[in-house]
């Protein structure tokens, strides 16, 4: 045991401890192999479900093909999925008392949301590239140079990880494992709201307002039209889907500046 | 008496209109173990938090090893284990894998952790269920695991919140018996509970505390020694209960309490009646008692009037 002294060392723990959560993460995966394969079946199931049942019946505005215009939704709704994830385990740590063990440990205070949130990312980064295999598979493919791209995964990864302190201060806020799950449903409507599945061109007039102005629309605007698949918006559309890149950008950098102070300060003074 | 290693001097702590504290003193001497009693919402709980760090008191102090739980709450969290009403590890995650983790979260090397996780498991008996997912685990044993998990660093003083509430009579002793290894060790041990036979069986000295303060506070057999011995009589005829209860009334100085139909027991003052002259004073009074017998009291009835008298006087 080392007490946390100087800056320095504190940056240093901080860093090991958040390590040793990541960890702690992937040790209950190993655990729990069916928690992987479930994570590795939904994304493909996601594919063929709405690849080939939706994709039979609706037409893309450019032509294309359907896979194509989907590949990018599908992208941006397990982005979106980070929050939920996230919430459900900081909810059950807070619930069953681990939270409580780690700040009575002399152990850095900042490690425990940046260990979630880190671990997050991970978990991310796997399920983003069986999305790839999968949407290679029925015959996605990314259409621009290597630069954009890589672009458009930075861009998911960006946001996912902004979304994931989203989670950290919901979880936080609810400490409760029963809400927290039941919570988790409500994320696929707002993930359907939006351009992911279907242009929104046909929607009633204030329905396409809040779907053009979701961050999920944006993300999956930015992603077309860095992978090159169609459907990516030209003309006269809303401002965030004239600019998708910068919506993108500007919503991760509020989430995060919200969403960090709000979180570290719950976390610190829980039980206060 | 060696210098106390936890102190807290009126400790207030409210939340809202809640006054869970209200000027709490304790003081615990290094080496022993102290059970705070109370019934539910006396603020047991509360307290523990405020010790461990984990929530600032409104108003008060406290000290543990001579750290302030507020300003130095790092070197505190460095000498305290805790371990609350729930078994706080991953679930998920191998007995093993638990300790492992908070070995490392306590900033001991990878091969000093891993050493120490292993010697836990071995000591504690639960080697056998070393790899398996604690999800698995009976409620004793993750009980077990989460106490011993605040064992890793050796901790000077260990905070048990109601550690076997919930749990069989089995698992119950099984809990006991490393508590008294523990403290064999020279851990000081604050323990809450609501079971009179746990703070009986582990305490040195007891706290009751009752609305948010310490009402009484001394080992176990002083507590019974302040409300005085018990005579319990059994009446051969029930019919006998009035006039045997005026009887004993009028010795004791305090209404007997009728326990079943044909039994009665009273508080008797701390100094004065013998056996010998009950018996008579019964004989006298034309009362045949089937038993007459004299006897400490339970922690129960210490317990009982204490927490009674102070919700006569509020």
């Amino acid at each position: 045991m080392t007490a946390l002294t100087s800056p320095l060392g504190r940056l240093r723990w901080t860093f090991a401890d958040g390590l040793t959560l990541v960890g702690r993460e992937l040790g209950r995966l190993r655990q729990e192999p069916g928690q992987i394969v479930a994570a590795l079946i939904f994304p493909a199931v996601m594919v063929v479900l709405f690849g080939y049942v939706f994709g039979s019946a609706i037409q893309v505005p450019d032509g294309g093909d359907y896979r194509e215009y989907l590949m990018p939704g599908l992208f941006a709704m397990v982005t979106f999925s980070a929050w939920l994830g996230v919430m459900t385990r900081v909810a059950a740590d807070a619930s069953r008392g681990v939270m409580d063990r780690f700040r009575s440990m002399p152990m850095a205070r900042l490690a425990v949301p940046f260990g979630q949130t880190g671990a997050d990312l991970l978990t991310g980064l796997l399920m983003l590239a069986i999305m790839v295999g999968a949407g290679l598979l029925v015959g996605w493919q990314p259409h621009r140079a290597l630069i954009p791209t890589a672009q458009a995964f930075l861009l998911m990864i960006v946001l996912r990880y902004a979304l994931s302190w989203v989670g950290v201060y919901v979880g936080l806020a609810v400490k409760n494992e029963q809400v927290a799950d039941a919570m988790v449903p409500l994320g696929l409507p707002f993930t359907m709201l939006s351009n992911a599945f279907v242009p929104t061109d046909g929607m009633p007039g204030w329905l396409r307002f809040l779907a053009d102005w979701n961050p999920v629309s944006a993300l999956t605007a930015a992603s077309r039209e860095l992978f090159g698949n169609p459907g990516a918006p030209s003309g006269n559309v809303a401002w965030p889907l004239a600019h998708p890149v910068t919506t993108v950008l500007l919503w991760s950098a509020a989430l995060l500046a919200i969403f960090i102070p709000l979180s570290l300060r719950a976390y610190m003074r829980r039980g206060r | 008496m060696a210098d106390p290693i936890v102190v807290a001097e009126g400790l207030h702590k409210s939340f809202g209109d809640t006054q869970a504290l209200r000027g709490l003193d304790l003081s615990v001497p290094r080496g022993t173990v102290c059970g705070v009693l109370g019934p539910n919402g006396a603020g047991k709980t509360t307290a523990v938090r405020i010790l461990a760090t984990l929530s600032d008191p409104d108003a008060g102090h406290a000290r543990i090893a001579g750290y302030d739980v507020v300003r130095d709450a790092g070197q505190v969290r460095a000498s305290i284990g805790l371990a609350g009403q729930y078994a706080a590890v991953d679930e998920k995650l191998t007995g093993r894998g638990n300790l492992r983790m908070f070995g490392r979260l306590y900033h001991l090397p990878r091969s000093q952790a891993h050493r120490r996780a292993d010697e836990l498991l071995e000591r504690f008996g639960l080697m056998d269920a070393a790899d398996r997912p604690v999800g698995g685990y009976s409620g004793g044993m993750r009980r077990r695991l989460d106490l011993i998990t605040c064992l890793i660093l050796r901790p000077e003083v260990l905070f048990l919140d109601e550690p076997t509430t919930g749990l069989d009579p089995r698992s119950r002793g099984e809990i006991w018996d490393s508590i008294r290894e523990l403290v064999a060790d020279g851990t000081t041990v604050l323990l809450t509970t609501q079971y009179l036979d746990e703070a009986d069986q582990l305490a040195d000295d007891i706290a009751v505390i009752d609305h948010g303060k310490v009402i009484a506070t001394g080992a176990p057999d002083e507590l019974k020694a302040t409300i005085g011995d018990r005579l319990d009589v059994v009446l051969e005829d029930p019919a006998a209960l009035a006039t045997a209860a005026a009887v004993l009334n009028t010795l004791a100085g305090t209404e007997p309490t009728t326990t079943d139909a044909d039994r009665l027991s009273v508080a008797l003052p701390a100094t004065g009646l013998r056996l010998a002259g009950i018996v008579r004073e019964l004989d006298r009074a034309g009362v045949a008692a089937a038993d007459v017998s004299l006897r400490r009291p339970t922690l129960d009835e210490v317990f009982l009037r204490l927490t009674d008298r102070k919700e006569s006087v509020r």
